[in-house]
């Protein structure tokens, strides 16, 4: 297994630039982990841009409306900072939405000119009678991408309302990366079946996955209540699915605040599911329930019946760090080599999170890259498939390899949101989606075109 | 609760009505918390250069403005395709204490070398403005190294709207144009400035002028060329079709090369058709009238079939629309209103005074008309207006399909042509398909007024 080289610690392996970039800025996480806090409007610190090109990335994505507010610096504000602007801001988004919470991000430019953005919150706290709950987190691109953005969001957002002291409640807290919404509701819908009233911190399943309506709604229904979170410290314990690296994890505070932490990978695969029915097995003292049961069962029984048709391939994977680890770990897990394993985020932790897999699967991995990078490896790796988002298409196209489509973005398909990733449920689904994506593969290049595979 | 527009955004929002033009409050900063539609300075002139295929477009800063114009509009090029592909120096805290120039350098000699472009742009982004890098020092050293043109395009997101970004645009353009020999171009020739091949519509409106007997020296800057931007100097008429984005390029060249420009839109038949009819008598030839006449009459019976087809359907229809420019406003109202639809919701993300006067004059009485509007208001007004389709970009789509009602992109993204003749079909059979789908009967808006009609006809 090679790793990236001291260079690439640097900046990103396409050589002087990055080309096509595998990562979007931190406050595009820091936006959507606040999408996923009930009635609460994310706020960006710096020009307008930043928060309508957010907007539309994620639009594209979840096909759903999302808004976020800027401060929208201009070049005074530039010069001069932008108090009176994010006081405007917050008067306008209060105005507009009645939200429960802002939550402010700061752009590069912000953090540039030096933006203390705790010292204009609280000297807009004393100009206002009532008192609006705002969360800020520290978010500039020059250092952190989407993935760190969204953690960054989501710690900020724990220390802050994570504050109730008191006896235990038999609620799990679930702290998970940037998953889809249908995967939000299965974890759910998994950690209910062990009678553990999750706390799922964001959980966007429904504001950013929601019905069609008869009139408009500023702010969309779901998310986590501030109530809930208020309460996590009290929870039975805390399962983190995220990979941080080096950076503070927001489970780190609730274990300060009291309650024990289990860092978990992304339940993709049998031994990873295992690994979270487990640790819900012993925190509710359930046992797995019966239909869990048969569905795990059933992924076996599907394992059973495709395992030929995956043995040995070559795959590459790339995306947010948690989902390349759980992918791989279950490509392993099938008899599949995940030859190189690439994500665009900076915080370091793929590597680690990979070195549980069989010696020799994984060939290649490359942190902090682009996908310059990613399609030059490929070059050299020749994987059979491409797993990824839809970010990576053209690259596939150009290796003639087939792209299997899963995480973010996903912005040429139709029902990103619904596509199911976690659980035994969601691992049958991609190892269907896997095998069916090698055999159409086959079938359209083989020259007799069986009609049974 | 009833809505209400925000303090900060009084006079942008105006209804029209026989009695008086409304002056509208324009071309300032959007609102601090607004949640506008409209992005930035850098977005402005990204939009702009983007399709120009045979150039490097290079995004100094940190990732994210590289990231999200990642391939991110339809403009199609007919060879090289160096447009679709993202570069950023991504900057990087060390960058962001000790200057980003050295780090720029190295970038644009490394791509130049790797993709061997004809011309460089380098977007300055919202920290290179903060940092003092020199940016157009960088770009000078590295022009006089490797031999082509490296030009600056100081668009930093913070420095204007979206409209400086234009003139950023403009400025960027003014550097190749008048660089190119035009010694063979002849006395009926043109430039097309402000179509960006989206969906190949530059194809379909060069075709035209090729029937015609009108050469188009250069399209600025769909399917564009380095090698014809640096000849457009030698077109004896500018033609503008995004008058928004290309006014002030238009007003350059007149003044620099004294070429005459006019503004036109090729978007629904009653505008191309002038178009074309305008640009014959401007180059004063009887003969490319005539051609434009036979054109003009070819086409039209080839697609006035198939419009009257979609209006029996359509007829009666009410629609919104949100687009950048105001001169593709004024256009999409008169192709509806050919189509039978009516027009009750419109806006633009950069019209003029000027330009909104015009558009409530070309609009009907008791239409909304706003400026630089935001996710809420836009909501609010496509129910209170009764909208049944909404016209607008990716940013616009879920607002309509979440209230249960149809949407046509007619932005970056669209991937089927809108312009011309041809394109008018297109766009109606766009409008039809949405518009008339079964599915609204099914939606919450729609099924409780058949729930309520059919009550009232029980009670009655």
């Amino acid at each position: 297994m090679s790793c990236a080289t001291e260079q690439d610690a640097v900046h990103s392996t396409s050589g002087e630039a990055t080309v096509n970039p595998c990562t979007l800025c931190a406050p595009l996480g820091a936006a959507l982990a606040s999408a996923g806090v009930r009635d609460t409007v994310p706020l960006l610190h710096g020009a307008q841009g930043c928060a309508t090109y957010i907007r539309r990335y994620l639009i594209s994505h979840f096909r759903e409306p999302m808004d976020v507010a800027s401060s929208s610096f201009g070049e005074s504000q530039t010069v001069f900072g932008g108090e009176s602007n994010l006081h405007r801001a917050l008067d306008n988004v209060v105005r507009q939405y009645q939200p429960a919470l802002v939550t402010v991000a700061t752009t590069c430019l912000a953090e540039t000119i030096g933006e203390d953005v705790g010292r204009l919150l609280r000297s807009y706290d004393e100009r206002r009678s009532t008192h609006l709950p705002v969360v800020s987190a520290s978010t500039p691109s020059f250092k952190d991408g989407h993935v760190e953005g969204f953690h960054a969001m989501v710690r900020a957002l724990v220390e802050a309302l994570a504050t109730q002291r008191g006896p235990q409640i038999r609620t799990v807290n679930i702290l998970p990366p940037i998953i889809s919404p249908a995967d939000l509701r299965h974890l759910r819908e998994i950690a209910d079946a062990y009678e553990l009233s999750p706390t799922i911190l964001p959980d966007y399943s429904e504001t950013l996955d929601g019905v069609i309506l008869d009139h408009y709604c500023p702010l969309p229904t779901g998310g986590t209540r501030i109530e809930e979170i208020a309460g996590m410290p009290r929870a039975l314990g805390t399962l983190d699915l995220t990979l941080t690296g080096k950076a503070p994890r927001a489970s780190a505070v609730l274990t300060e605040r009291g309650t024990a932490t289990k860092i978990l990978g992304l339940p993709i695969g049998v031994r990873a599911c295992d690994s979270l029915c487990d640790a819900l097995a012993e925190l509710s003292g359930n046992a797995m329930p019966a239909w869990l049961e048969k569905e795990r069962g059933r992924l076996l029984d599907a394992y059973a019946d495709g395992h030929k048709y995956v043995f040995g391939k070559r795959v590459a994977v790339y995306g947010d760090p948690e989902l390349v680890a759980g992918l791989a770990g279950f490509l392993a897990e099938v008899g599949a080599r995940p030859v190189l394993c690439a994500t665009g985020a900076r915080n370091r932790a793929l590597q680690d999170a990979l070195s549980g897999l069989p010696a020799g699967s994984v060939e290649e991995v490359l942190e902090d890259t682009d996908f310059g990078a990613i399609e030059a490896a490929c070059a050299r790796l020749k994987p059979e498939l491409v797993i990824g988002s839809s970010k990576g298409y053209r690259m596939a196209r150009a290796l003639g390899v087939p792209l299997l489509r899963v995480g973010f973005p996903i912005h040429d398909r139709l029902g990103a949101g619904r596509l199911l990733h976690l659980g035994y449920r969601g691992t049958m689904q991609l190892f269907d989606s896997v095998v069916n994506t090698l055999l159409e593969a086959k079938q359209s290049s083989s020259a007799v075109g069986f009609s049974y595979l | 609760m009833s809505f209400k527009v925000l303090d900060d955004r009084a006079g942008q929002v105006i209804r029209t009505s026989k009695l008086a033009t409304v002056e509208m409050t324009c071309n300032k900063a959007s609102a601090a918390g607004s949640v506008s539609q409209r992005a930035c300075t850098f977005c402005g002139s990204r939009v702009v250069l983007y399709p120009i295929a045979d150039a490097l477009h290079l995004v100094h800063g940190p990732v994210g403005c590289a990231a999200y114009t990642w391939d991110i509009r339809g403009a199609l090029s007919s060879g090289p395709e160096l447009h679709r592909i993202s570069c950023s120096t991504d900057l990087r805290e060390r960058e962001i204490v000790l200057g980003g120039e050295k780090r720029l350098e190295e970038s644009l000699r490394g791509l130049i070398t790797r993709y061997s472009p004809k011309a460089a742009f380098v977007y300055a982004t919202c920290v290179v403005g903060v940092i003092g890098d020199d940016v157009a020092a960088v770009c000078k050293r590295v022009e006089d190294e490797v031999g082509i043109p490296v030009i600056p395009v100081m668009a930093e997101g913070f420095r204007g709207t979206k409209r400086d970004g234009y003139s950023a645009a403009t400025r960027a353009l003014l550097e190749l144009i008048g660089t190119g020999n035009i010694d063979a171009i002849g006395p009926l020739s043109i430039n097309l400035l402000g179509d960006f091949n989206v969906a190949g519509e530059s194809w379909i409106i060069k075709e035209y002028f090729a029937r015609m007997g009108v050469e188009v020296v250069s399209v600025l800057t769909g399917d564009g060329r380095v090698d014809e931007i640096r000849r457009a100097h030698g077109a004896r008429l500018n033609v503008v079709q995004c008058a928004g984005s290309m006014t002030p390029l238009a007003k350059a060249m007149q003044e620099k090369y004294g070429i005459p420009f006019i503004r036109v839109s090729f978007f629904g038949i009653e505008d191309t058709a002038h178009a074309l009819y305008e640009v014959a008598e401007k180059l004063g030839d009887p003969a490319v009238t005539r051609r434009a006449q036979e054109l003009v009459r070819e086409e039209l019976g080839k697609v006035l079939p198939a419009l009257k087809e979609f209006k029996k359907d359509l007829q009666g229809k009410r629609a919104g629309l949100y687009v950048g420019g105001a001169f593709k406003a004024f256009s999409l109202v008169r192709a509806l209103r050919q189509l039978g639809v009516t027009v009750a919701l419109a806006g633009t993300q950069t019209g003029s005074k000027e330009e909104y006067e015009e558009l409530q004059a070309v609009c009907d009485e008791n239409t909304i008309i706003v400026d630089d509007t935001n996710a809420l208001e836009l909501a609010n007004y496509l129910v209170e207006q009764d909208i049944d389709v909404f016209i607008g970009g990716v940013k616009e789509r879920p607002i309509a399909y979440k209230l249960g009602l149809g949407f046509c992109d007619h932005n970056h993204e669209r991937k089927i042509p809108l312009a011309g003749f041809e394109g008018a079909v297109a766009f109606a059979r766009e409008i039809h398909a949405t518009a008339t789908s079964p599915i609204w009967a099914l939606m919450p808006r729609k099924a409780a007024r058949v729930t309520a009609a059919k009550a009232k006809a029980v009670s009655s």
